[in-house]
C-alpha cells in the first residue's frame, strides 16, 4: 500500500461559469468577531459548523475517556458512579447532536451548493441562526454539570420515569438545551430541502445530483419527520416534571413503555440520520480514487430511500424485552433484518465500483475503504442484535455499544474524516500534508478497533453497559479498550494538527484537486472564492 | 432573473410544506398517546386490564386444562401502604370461577388514599382474564393503622390461547391525591345517586366490596 502524493491533474479546465465574487460589488464584510456572527455565507457557516463539531468531539471524547479510564480496571477507581453516569450520559448526548449531526450539516452547507451549481444556500439567514442555536444549546447542556445535583445522568436515551421522576434538577435545562438543537437542526433540515429541490443548475434533473446531495436530501426529510416527535418527546417530559401531568408516571394512568415507543419512533430514523450522509461522501470518494463512475447510482438512491423508509418501521427492535406480544416481536425481527438488503446493495454498488478499478490509496480513499469494512462489521452485529431471541442476551450489554460504535465511529466519523481530507483542497486551497494524514489513518483504525472490538467479546460475556464496575472477568476486555481509546483520542490530534497545517500552507491544489473527481464543485478554482456560480453553471450530464 | 423569480417562488412552497410537515409530526407525537392508549385496549397488548367490572359467563368449566396464576404486590414510595395476598399463586380451570383475598395496610398513623394498578403478564392473556369484582376498579381509602380485606374475582376465558399456562397478575399500589380524589368523588356524589357513600369511614370495608360487585 505505497502511499502515493495526489495525482497531477490534467489541465486545469478553467469555467466561463465561475464568477468572481469580489469584483461584483458584494458589501464589504464586516470585521473581526461580527463577521462571522452575521455572516451568511453558506462556506463561512460550513466552517462555522464544522470548528463547532470538531471542538463538540474533542469534549465529548474527553468524557468517553473519563468513562474509559474508570473502566480501566474493575472496581471504583477514579470517579463517583454519580459521575460515571453523567459522563456516559454526556458523552452520548454530545457525539450525537453537537459532534455527528453538525459535522454532517457543516460539510452540506459547504458542498451543496457547489455540487449543484448554486450560488448559496435557499435561506441565509435562517442558515446564520440554525448554526448560532448551536453553541447556545450545548453551552446550555454542558454548564447542567455544575448545577447542584448534576447534570443528566440517566443515558443519552434519558428513558422515563428515570429522566422524570428520578432525574436530577437540571433535567429542565437538558430539556431546553435539547429543544434549542432541534430546532437549530430542523431549520437547517429546512434549508438543504429548499436549497436541493430550487437551486440546481439549470438541466440538472435530480436523478443528476451527487450523491451526497441525494443522502442529504432523504436525510433531511427524515429530521424533518422525526425532529418534532424528539420535541414532542421532552415538551411531555418536561410537563411531567413541571406540571404534574403523567405521559409516563404509571401513578397517574401513564406509561413508561409508551416513552420507549416515542422516543425510538424519533431514535431509530436519528441513527440513519447520522450514517446516509456517510454514504454519499463514501459514494464520492470511492468512484474519485478507484477512477471509474459509480457503480449503480439509481440503485444507490433508491436503497437510501428505502432504508429511510424502513427505518420508520422497525423502533421497536430497541425494545425486544419490553414486553412485546410476539407477533411484534416477529414483525420488528423481520422488518429490521429487511433493511440489511438496501444496505446490502450499497457495499455491493461501493465493492463493484473498486472491482477492476485503478485504485490509489490517498487518505480520503484510506477512510472510504476502512468505512465500507469496518461499517460493515458494524452492520452485521446489527442483524446479530435483530434476532429477537438472541437480543434477549444481548440487550444492554456492552455488545450493544459495540455494534453501534462500529457504525458510528469507523462508520459515520471515518466518512465524515474521509470528506474533510477530501474537500480540505477545495476549502483552503492547499492538499492536506499526506504523510500526516496516513499516520493519522493508521493509528485511528488500529486505535477504533482496539476500543471497540474487544466490547463484543464482553458484551457476549454478558458485561452489563453503563455500569462503572465490573466483574473480574472481564479485566482483559476492559483494559484493551482502554487502552485503545486513548491512543485513538490521543492519534485525533494528528487531525487537527493536519487540518491547521493545511489552513495555513502545503502543497497548492488546482480546481480539480483530484484526478479522478467529476462533480461541480472541482469546476471552481481551489481555494473556492467566496461567492461561486452567482450565474448558473452550464450542467454537462456525464456519468451516471 | 425569470428563473431566480422561479426558484424565490419554489423555495417559498418548500419552505411553506415542510414547515406543515412539522407541526403535523409534532401533533402526530402527541396524538400518539391517546392513540396508543386505544390501540393497547382493543389489542390487550400492553397488560392493561380494562378497569370496569365483567359478568360471569357461564360456560363450561373446561376441566382439562389447569391454569396457573400467580400474583405479585407492590408497594410504591409516597405511599406507606403494604399490600398482601393470600396465596401467591393457584391453579384453575378455564372458565371456573375463582377468589382471592388481598389485604391492603396503612402502616402510617394518618389516612390516605390509594390505588391499586393491575398488569396482566404475558399480555395476550389480558383479553382473557375476565375480573367479575376487582379492588382496582376504584381507590381506596385507609384510616391510620387500618387493615382491609378485599377479594378478587375472576374468570378465565375458555378461548384462553393454548400456550398459555401460565398467567401473571402484578398490582402496584399507587398514591391518590387528597384532593384531586375529593373533587372526582364529590362529582361521582352529584352525579348518581349512590347511597353507598365512601365518605362513612366505618362501613369502607363493607362499601368496597359493594362496589365492587355492585358495577
Amino acid at each position: 500500500m505505497a502511499p502515493k502524493l495526489p495525482p497531477q491533474p490534467p489541465l486545469q479546465h478553467n469555467t466561463t461559469a465561475v464568477a468572481d465574487g469580489q469584483s461584483h460589488g458584494h458589501a464589504a464584510p464586516p470585521k473581526g468577531i461580527l463577521r462571522w456572527l452575521l455572516t451568511t455565507n453558506h462556506k463561512e457557516i460550513g466552517s462555522l459548523y464544522l470548528i463547532f463539531s470538531l471542538t463538540m468531539f474533542f469534549i465529548g471524547g474527553i468524557f468517553a475517556l473519563v468513562v474509559r479510564a474508570e473502566l480501566f480496571q474493575p472496581g471504583l477507581q477514579l470517579v463517583e458512579p454519580e459521575f460515571f453516569n453523567q459522563m456516559t450520559t454526556m458523552h452520548g448526548l454530545i457525539m450525537v447532536f453537537a459532534a455527528v449531526m453538525p459535522a454532517f450539516t457543516g460539510l452540506a452547507n459547504w458542498m451543496i451548493p457547489l455540487q449543484i451549481g448554486a450560488p448559496d444556500m435557499a435561506l441565509p439567514r435562517l442558515n446564520n441562526f440554525s448554526f448560532w442555536l448551536l453553541p447556545v444549546s450545548f453551552t446550555l447542556l454542558l454548564s447542567t454539570l455544575l448545577m447542584p445535583g448534576g447534570g443528566p445522568n440517566f443515558g443519552w436515551t434519558f428513558y422515563a420515569p428515570l429522566s422524570t421522576n428520578f432525574a436530577p434538577p437540571s433535567t429542565t435545562f437538558f430539556i431546553l438545551a435539547l429543544h434549542i438543537a432541534g430546532i437549530s437542526s430542523i431549520l437547517g433540515a429546512i434549508n438543504i430541502i429548499a436549497t436541493i429541490l430550487n437551486m440546481r443548475a439549470p438541466g440538472m434533473r435530480l436523478m443528476d445530483m451527487p450523491l451526497f446531495v441525494w443522502t442529504w436530501l432523504i436525510t433531511a426529510f427524515l429530521l424533518i419527520a422525526v425532529m418534532p416527535v424528539l420535541a414532542g418527546v421532552i415538551t411531555m417530559m418536561l410537563m411531567d416534571i413541571n406540571f404534574g401531568t403523567s405521559f409516563f408516571d404509571a401513578a397517574g394512568g401513564g406509561d413508561p413503555v409508551l416513552f420507549q415507543h416515542l422516543f425510538w419512533f424519533f431514535g431509530h430514523p436519528e441513527v440513519y440520520i447520522m450514517i446516509l450522509p456517510a454514504f454519499g461522501i463514501v459514494s464520492a470518494i470511492i468512484p474519485t480514487f478507484a477512477r471509474k463512475p459509480l457503480f449503480g447510482y439509481a440503485s444507490m438512491v433508491y436503497a437510501t430511500a428505502a432504508i429511510a423508509l424502513l427505518s420508520f418501521l422497525v423502533w421497536a427492535h430497541h425494545m425486544f424485552i419490553v414486553g412485546l406480544p410476539l407477533v411484534a416481536e416477529l414483525f420488528f425481527m423481520y422488518s429490521t433484518m429487511l433493511i440489511a438488503v438496501p444496505t446490502g446493495v450499497k457495499v455491493f454498488n461501493w465493492v463493484t465500483t473498486l472491482f477492476r478499478g485503478s485504485i490509489s490509496f490517498e487518505s480520503p480513499m484510506l477512510f472510504a475503504l476502512a468505512f465500507v469494512v469496518l461499517f460493515t462489521i458494524g452492520g452485521f452485529s446489527g442483524l446479530m442484535l435483530a434476532i429477537a431471541p438472541a437480543d434477549f442476551q444481548y440487550h444492554d450489554t456492552y455488545f450493544v455499544v459495540a455494534h453501534f460504535h462500529y457504525v458510528l465511529v469507523p462508520g459515520a466519523i471515518f466518512a465524515i474524516m474521509a470528506g474533510v481530507y477530501y474537500w480540505l483542497p477545495k476549502w483552503t486551497g492547499h492538499y492536506p500534508n499526506e504523510k500526516l494524514a496516513q499516520w493519522h489513518f493508521w493509528f485511528s483504525i488500529i486505535g477504533v478497533n482496539l476500543t471497540f472490538f474487544p466490547m463484543h467479546f464482553a458484551g457476549l460475556a454478558g458485561m452489563p453497559r453503563r455500569i462503572p464496575d465490573y466483574a473480574l472477568q472481564f479485566a482483559d476486555f476492559n483494559l484493551l479498550s482502554s487502552i485503545g481509546a486513548f491512543f485513538f483520542g490521543a492519534s485525533q490530534l494528528l487531525f487537527v494538527l493536519g487540518v491547521i497545517l493545511c489552513v495555513r500552507g502545503g502543497k497548492k491544489a488546482p480546481a480539480k484537486a483530484w484526478e479522478g473527481a467529476e462533480d461541480l464543485e472541482w469546476t471552481v478554482p481551489s481555494p473556492a472564492p467566496l461567492h461561486t456560480f452567482e450565474t448558473p453553471p452550464v450542467f454537462h450530464r456525464t456519468s451516471h | 432573473m425569470d428563473s431566480q423569480e422561479q426558484a424565490r417562488v419554489g423555495v417559498r412552497r418548500t419552505v411553506i410544506r415542510t414547515i406543515a410537515a412539522l407541526i403535523g409530526m409534532f401533533g402526530f407525537a402527541f396524538a400518539l398517546v391517546p392513540l396508543y392508549d386505544v390501540f393497547c385496549s382493543i389489542t390487550g397488548i400492553n397488560g392493561k386490564v380494562d378497569a370496569t367490572a365483567k359478568s360471569v359467563v357461564h360456560e363450561e368449566v373446561d376441566e382439562s386444562r389447569y391454569i396457573n396464576v400467580q400474583f405479585i404486590t407492590r408497594g410504591s414510595p409516597g405511599l406507606p401502604w403494604q399490600m398482601s395476598v393470600e396465596m401467591r399463586q393457584m391453579s384453575v380451570h378455564p372458565g371456573q370461577m375463582a377468589e382471592v383475598d388481598f389485604t391492603f395496610t396503612n402502616n402510617s398513623h394518618s389516612e390516605s388514599w390509594g390505588r391499586a394498578v393491575p398488569s396482566v403478564s404475558p399480555s395476550n392473556a389480558t383479553l382473557h382474564l375476565r375480573k367479575i369484582s376487582c379492588f382496582c376498579f376504584q381507590e381506596q381509602q385507609l384510616q391510620a393503622n387500618e387493615r382491609l380485606t378485599i377479594p378478587l374475582v375472576f374468570q378465565l376465558a375458555r378461548d384462553l390461547p393454548d400456550d398459555i399456562n401460565t398467567i401473571t397478575l402484578v398490582y402496584t399500589l399507587y398514591p391518590v391525591e387528597r384532593e384531586i380524589q375529593s373533587i372526582t368523588l364529590n362529582n361521582a356524589l352529584n352525579s348518581s345517586s349512590n347511597k353507598d357513600s365512601q365518605n362513612d369511614s366505618k362501613n369502607s370495608s363493607k362499601n368496597n366490596k359493594a362496589a365492587g360487585e355492585a358495577i
